[in-house]
């Protein structure tokens, strides 16, 4: 595979540069982590708070959907593994066809996302908009909501980037891959798999709880 | 040449699959406080079984451990820390 071999003068080698990449996308991870970490843990206090409305709330979310998209989701990782596995001259048309899938299946993730949000501001559960929670549980599920909305909305903007980030690299390998672009789709990898894990973890928060009842 | 999945990827994405059914299942089934309980540690199983397989951890060294462990020692501390007094308040 070509390689343009240019690498500035802090690295030793293409490798090295290609590595330090990697690490510096860690680095960048390790703030995500930290950025979810916050709404994480305002959940954790207001489910500690409101324990029999965050169960309520939760009741109210559409699990089929929210399963439905922790398996797309899954999926999309699985095929993004796979084309960065299957990242070679000889195999790169496999590696386009394994990231378009990916990019289908997040898409389809955002659909199935803008349904169910739909669906909520139908029955009255979009805080601020005419937001409407029967009994006294009103408050702790207003703050369920809030939780749901934000969170729910900053891990989609992140699939929008990741989907992003997939149709340049996917363009850019089916023209003329080289070396560099390996390190670029499995920086781009490690972020979309980021992603999944944060949707594994808000998938149990949201969707989960409650169900017993 | 035919590319085939590794059999390594296409065993984690069973697996994935799996617990996420398991989870779904599980979470229907009354067991009081155990049920929050199980369902995060299917999330960090999940979790560890995309970060080892998927995200290539098993294959690396100290190094990146080290900047991959980073995000997840500052988390521990601001989960820790901002609920302590949440959970230990009589």
């Amino acid at each position: 595979m070509p390689d343009d071999g240019a690498f500035a003068p802090q690295f030793v080698s293409a490798r090295h540069r290609d590595e330090t990449a990697e690490l510096g996308m860690w680095v960048f991870i390790a703030t995500e982590v930290l950025l979810f970490g916050g709404l994480i843990l305002g959940y954790c206090v207001y489910r500690h708070a409101y324990p029999a409305a965050f169960a309520a709330a939760s009741r109210h979310t559409e699990i089929a959907i929210g399963t439905a998209n922790t398996a797309i989701l899954l999926t999309s990782s699985f095929l993004v593994a796979c084309a960065v596995d299957a990242f070679a001259e000889e195999t790169r048309k496999t590696c386009v066809a394994l990231l378009s899938g990916a990019i289908l299946l997040g898409s389809l993730f955002i659909v199935l996302k803008g349904i169910e949000y739909a669906g909520e501001y139908r029955e009255h559960l979009v805080p601020g908009l005419d937001f409407k929670f029967s009994g006294e549980l009103a408050n702790g599920a207003t703050l369920f909501f809030i939780f749901y909305f934000v969170a729910t909305a900053i891990h989609a903007l992140h699939m929008m980037v990741g989907i992003g980030l997939l149709m340049v690299l996917a363009r850019l390998i089916l023209r003329a891959p080289t070396a560099r672009h390996r390190a670029a789709l499995h920086s781009a990898a490690l972020y979309w798999h980021f992603v999944d894990v944060v949707w594994i973890f808000l998938f149990a928060l949201i969707y989960l709880p409650g169900r017993t009842a | 040449m035919r590319w085939r999945p590794p059999f390594a990827l296409l065993g984690a994405w069973l697996a994935l699959l799996a617990l996420l059914a398991l989870t779904v299942t599980l979470s229907f089934v009354p067991l009081g406080n155990l049920n929050s309980g199980i369902a995060l540690t299917i999330a960090a199983t999940k979790a560890a079984i995309v970060a080892a397989v998927f995200m290539e951890l098993r294959h690396r060294g100290t190094r990146t451990y080290i900047f991959a462990g980073a995000g997840l020692f500052w988390l521990g501390i601001l989960l820790w820390l901002g609920m302590m007094d949440f959970l230990t308040r009589t």
